[in-house]
């Protein structure tokens, strides 16, 4: 299960009102700080629930200066996860720690290593870049610098979890004298390595090149990411690695209640909430300069996106209907993502169960549905591949819990 | 007007390909484009090209298909003992008139405080460089869609702000078009992302040379007040507000600028 830590109650007439999620809302004016506290202990309780509710996975991220969603420090919430899944067989995704941003990287490195060391080897190593505004304005990148200081830092944090000697580290944009880290991760010499991207660009080709697993993170649903996903496959192919699928996570956001017409009556607020109040960001903070490279930029310019939507516009019936949520009955739902997994090869389904201003309850209920109805249905989707990009300890069909750090 | 004669220059261990554009008769003059690049400023350039020899690089990464040599300067220190390795393989009649606009007017300021002997006349356009809190600089970067009109230009409608931002209807064109101005802002900006104080504060006071400050006098990115911030750290400069007149005076005003800058050069 994925969770954004979204502010759940924005004013009615936030996007009219302000002109960004992302920067710009004014703290004093808009929020509530013991909301805010509420909101982390309830995404830590939703995420803790489906666990228990027999979830594989629970996925956290980093965002800065928003209502969007702002665990500025996933590891702090994944900490908790781990501690809180402990004997269970639960993989911690931090999804995750943006590496530009972080100065230096090795704390990271050390951070995951923590989580991995408290979870008894159930950590997966998520690695994005990060949002041009995250790494950027929040954090001061130099836009033009993002990407390389990505790939520096993801090799000084490879280097660093695995190596036997102590080392000296002198790159361009990080110089460290003695590297020996303490803790290193219980898998060696790396816990899985899953990097997220909102399509193909020099990213993915990095994924691929180093065998990593790609997660598509798309807010449009399976039903607008076939192109997306179908150049992936292309350039898997290209790079001479196998289809597994699993070297395929896709996000999508799902609503499932008794009936097609309550699901989509419960979840419309929450879904219009999500893409017009949370995803309400100009194009000016999308498109600092510098954050595409090049040629990537050539062709954004000379191609426009594909079936552009305006979000503002933008009704749930037209959410639903375009593919951005599915919502239904348990079977429709299933039926659907079952489907979509098989057209997308997608290893991975990064479930978005909370979305917008919808509440813990609703949350709760979505969570027990979707794990007692669909989750079993998807299971076997893929059973014949080996996930490769799942902890060890966690890989056989039911494998016993992690005990390591439980006992 | 003569089209400009176009060289190509290799330095920086060959990893940089410069073209610089040389226009005109008279004592050498080097202009320094600003965060949009060198298109934007060919009328003025040309003006200036009446009474001097002007060269005009294009920084670093902005000369058409050498684009990543933005990459291989590490920071200020790289840029700056790059554009001495440019000047001298110029081989100007030195000491000569040094032009820089905005972020090209911050390079210009650095490189007459590094080697104050060099520069004859400096002439300043809207520069970057210094910073106060109470009068922060806009980042140019990052502009709404509906402020980077009166962002730049005193006048959003007027005829230069229409020519700043035309785009050709082609969309193949309307793409290079737009990438040259992006990709310009990139590799200026990665050298003064976020904030653009590299500390010329701390060597301004070595510039030696005759410095005159033009200023757009409803500049909406520096302000007017950053004019004698300039002023008051550089021994005897002079100030030249430009009225009607935004953060691009030598595009909203070009005829004033250049006189200010051409008598000044010429005085």
């Amino acid at each position: 299960m994925f969770h954004l830590m979204p502010y759940r109650d924005l004013p009615a007439d936030f996007e009219d009102r302000y002109r960004s999620a992302y920067i710009d809302p004014p703290w004093f004016e808009i929020a509530d700080p013991d909301k805010v506290g509420q909101y982390y202990n309830a995404t830590l309780d939703e995420l803790l629930y489906a666990a228990k509710a027999g979830f594989h996975g629970l996925c956290t991220n980093q965002h800065h200066q928003n209502v969007y969603g702002f665990m500025a420090n996933p590891s702090l919430l994944g900490s908790v996860l781990a501690r809180g899944t402990n004997g269970a067989n639960i993989a911690i995704i931090q999804l995750g720690s943006t590496l530009p941003s972080t100065t230096p990287p090795t704390r990271i490195a050390e951070e995951y290593a923590i989580l991995d060391c408290i979870s008894g080897g159930r950590l997966i190593a998520g690695f994005p870049t990060g949002l041009p505004t995250d790494a950027t304005i929040s954090n001061g990148v130099v836009p033009v610098e993002q990407r390389e200081r990505y790939r520096e830092a993801l090799a000084l944090v490879k280097k660093a979890w695995s190596a036997k000697e102590i080392f000296a580290w002198n790159g361009k944009h990080y110089q460290l004298g003695m590297v020996n880290l303490w803790p290193r991760p219980i898998q060696q010499p790396h816990p899985p390595i899953w990097i997220p991207g909102s399509g193909i660009s020099s990213t993915a080709e990095y994924v691929v090149s180093n065998d990593h697993c790609f997660c598509h993170l798309s807010y449009h649903g399976a039903k607008n990411a076939t192109y997306t996903a179908d150049r992936f496959w292309e350039l898997v192919a290209k790079k001479g690695r196998d289809d597994n699928p699993h070297r395929y996570s896709f996000l999508q956001l799902i609503g499932v209640a008794d009936s097609d017409a309550e699901a989509e009556e419960l979840y419309a607020p929450h879904a219009e909430y999500f893409f017009r109040k949370l995803l309400h960001t100009p194009s000016y903070y999308q498109q600092i300069p510098g954050c595409l490279e090049y040629d990537a930029l050539v062709q954004a310019l000379t191609y426009n996106p594909r079936g552009g939507f305006n979000l503002r516009d933008m009704r749930a019936r037209d959410f639903y209907d375009n593919g951005f949520v599915i919502v239904g009955s348990p079977k429709t739902v299933r039926e659907q993502l079952k489907e979509w997994m098989k057209r997308l090869r997608v290893g991975h389904l990064l479930a978005l169960l909370q979305f917008g201003s919808m509440p813990t309850q609703l949350c709760k209920r979505n969570v027990d549905l979707f794990a007692r109805e669909v989750l079993p249905h998807l299971e076997p989707v893929w059973d014949e591949y080996e996930d490769r990009w799942w902890p060890e300890r966690l890989r056989a069909a039911r494998p016993a819990a992690a005990m390591a750090a439980a006992s | 007007m003569a089209a400009p004669r176009s060289r190509r220059i290799r330095l920086w261990q060959d990893r940089i390909e410069t073209e610089v554009e040389i226009s005109g008769d008279g004592p050498p003059l080097v202009y320094l484009h600003g965060p949009w690049g060198l298109p934007p400023d060919r009328a003025f350039i040309a003006r200036l090209a009446e009474a001097c020899t002007v060269y005009a690089p294009r920084h670093p990464g902005t000369t058409p298909g050498d684009e990543n040599a933005v990459h291989a300067l590490s920071g200020w220190l790289d840029l700056l003992v790059y554009y001495g390795e440019l000047l001298d393989r110029l081989e100007l009649a030195a000491p000569f008139a040094l032009v820089g606009h905005s972020f090209g007017g911050l390079v210009a300021a650095e490189l007459a405080a590094a080697t104050p002997g060099s520069v004859r006349k400096l002439a300043l356009i809207d520069p970057v460089g210094l910073w106060r809190d109470d009068i922060p600089v806009k980042n140019w970067m990052i502009l709404r869609d509906d402020e980077r009109r009166p962002s730049l230009f005193a006048d959003p409608q007027g005829a230069a702000a229409q020519a700043f931002f035309a785009t050709p209807t082609d969309a193949k064109e309307r793409a290079a078009v737009l990438a040259s101005s992006v990709w310009a802002q990139a590799c200026t900006g990665k050298f003064v992302w976020p904030v653009p104080d590299r500390g010329l504060k701390n060597r301004i006071h070595r510039i030696a040379a005759p410095t005159l400050l033009v200023w757009g006098d409803s500049d909406r990115i520096i302000a007017p007040a950053y004019a004698e911030e300039f002023a008051k750290r550089v021994n005897g400069a002079r100030v030249k507000l430009i009225a009607k007149a935004g953060h691009l005076p030598h595009l909203e005003q070009s005829e004033a600028v250049a006189k200010a800058a051409l008598d000044f050069i010429a005085g």
